[in-house]
């Protein structure tokens, strides 16, 4: 089997690679769910400066292209004396980028949670603060959860990128390989498996379990 | 605003200084008065039932005294002191929020689809404002949740979420909720309205144990009329934002003064 072969021949390079994408999805995860909470809830301030804020941050990281913001980073911040090491730089226009989306989920499940339940806070005498903690953004958790799901394989696919960088992540070791070996269809082919293998064996299973523990917690299952 | 307040009391004294005061209170959706210039007293310990065609503005007065609205016009006075105001030079100013979360802490309100937090057990949801707010101590605050819980028939259920309870046992957990946060004012707003008739019972049984062994003042907003008349000292019928005619129940139920009150209570005993 020659595609045994290929395996066994670039299989390091292959794990190697793997593994950092692994870390970059990771950690551009961690950072868009930071940047979307803060963001979200900064859109929903009522002090409008903080507002404006969010909404230039928002529209300016949705409207424009991943890959543009991500050799911003990388190529323009350092005319300007910020030097990011490219994995840094990596997950960070990833997480940036997606983040924004975030926010709007975050603003919107918060939206989404009952008058109701704002108003029996009230009732409570709990401050503003509490409110938001104690009551909505738990209620508000559970209702973003699945848009998340979507979000969150998009930004593993979003890692891709970050070998335009040279990033070595899966991407970048298998754009080498067909460099070295021309063979495309057994390079880019392990590369959809593998992204489609997390995405589908890791992710998505991941999101379910977590919406299912929590929709447990929450007494709706 | 300042100018205009000058003519109301900074704060009420005297004997027989009531547990609420509405004066000359006034809320507006843009062009739509929904109270106009309202004057209503409670006495320490009354219980007031507020009834009246919808939008009539009944249950607009509880969201105010519960601080969910914002007033138009006037000053709604709690325990003698104003509730949407504060006092600032000698002259009455919209009360900041300290303001208003001291004042707050002497009402409860139970609202007509309970909003009970669904994240949280029935033990949960009593224990949160005392924990949260109070300050009290988890062993405190579950002690006086367990009482009230028990006072509701609802201790065997303190661990269900409120998905697994009925209605009228949501109801009474929430009620439970409010008692909690040892109120001295309870507002019941239509508490009974979104329940099957065979459960209404079970929550105005509750409250009237509440009526007859606590010294609590309360406003309710109903439609159940037998009930209005069966525990209030008083009956405030509404109409277009204002009160039309107020009496006690027996009074108002079977000699009412006004057209617009017969027509009402003609129409909803007819629906009966």
């Amino acid at each position: 089997m020659a595609y045994l072969d290929f395996l066994q021949t670039h299989g390091d390079r292959l794990i190697d690679g793997t593994v950092v994408t692994v870390f970059q999805f990771f950690l551009a995860t961690a950072v868009a769910v930071s940047v979307a909470l803060l963001f979200g809830l900064m859109r929903l301030s009522q002090n409008l400066a903080i507002r404006s804020v969010a909404v230039g941050y928002i529209e300016i990281f949705r409207g424009t292209s991943l890959l543009v913001q991500l050799f911003w980073i990388f190529f323009v911040l350092p005319l300007f004396g910020i030097n990011l090491d490219k994995f840094l730089a990596g997950f960070l226009a990833v997480g940036l980028n997606m983040g924004a989306y975030g926010a709007e989920l975050v603003r919107g499940a918060i939206l989404a949670v009952p008058r109701g339940q704002w108003e029996a806070a009230v009732a409570l005498n709990m401050p503003r603060s509490r409110r938001m903690w104690r009551i909505v953004l738990p209620q508000a958790f559970l209702i973003m959860l699945p848009p998340w799901g979507n979000l969150v394989i998009e930004i593993l696919k979003g890692t891709a990128l970050v070998a335009l960088i040279s990033v070595t992540d899966l991407m970048f070791e298998v754009r080498q390989i067909n460099i070295a070996t021309f063979k495309a269809v057994e390079a880019f082919g392990t590369a959809i498996l593998v992204y489609y293998a997390m995405a589908r064996l890791f992710v998505t299973p991941c999101m379910r379990a977590l919406e299912r523990a929590m929709a447990r917690k929450t007494g709706k299952a | 605003m300042t100018e205009e307040t000058g003519r109301y009391p900074l704060r009420l004294e005297g004997d027989g200084v009531p547990m609420v005061r509405f004066q000359k209170v006034t809320k507006r959706y843009g062009p739509l008065v929904v109270l106009d210039e309202l004057d209503l007293d409670v006495a320490p310990g009354e219980m007031v039932t507020i009834i009246g065609p919808s939008g009539s503005g009944k249950t607009t007065v509880l969201r105010m005294l519960m601080t969910l609205e914002t007033i138009d016009g006037g000053v709604i006075y709690v325990d003698g002191e104003p509730l949407t105001h504060m006092v600032r030079n000698q002259g009455l100013v919209p009360a900041n929020s300290a303001h208003t979360r001291r004042m707050r802490s002497k009402i409860g309100m139970c609202f007509q689809h309970f909003n009970l937090f669904p994240h949280m057990t029935a033990l949960g949801n009593c224990m949160e404002g005392p924990v949260q707010v109070l300050k009290l101590s988890r062993k405190e605050a579950e002690e006086r949740s367990m009482e009230l819980l028990e006072m509701v028939g609802m201790a065997d259920k303190r661990d269900e979420h409120p998905s697994r309870l009925s209605g009228g046992q949501q109801q009474r957990v929430a009620i439970a909720r409010a008692l909690a946060m040892r109120p001295r004012i309870m507002l019941f707003d239509e508490v009974t309205s979104a329940l099957d008739p065979e459960v209404i019972s079970e929550v105005t049984s509750v409250i009237r144990r509440l009526v007859s062994t606590h010294n609590l003042t309360m406003l309710m907003v109903t439609h159940q009329m037998g009930f209005a008349r069966e525990i209030s000292d008083r009956v405030c019928f509404f109409f277009n934002g204002s009160i039309e005619e107020q009496g006690p129940p027996a009074e108002l139920f079977e000699a009412p003064g006004r057209e617009r009150t017969r027509q009402f209570l003609n129409a909803v005993l007819e629906a009966n």
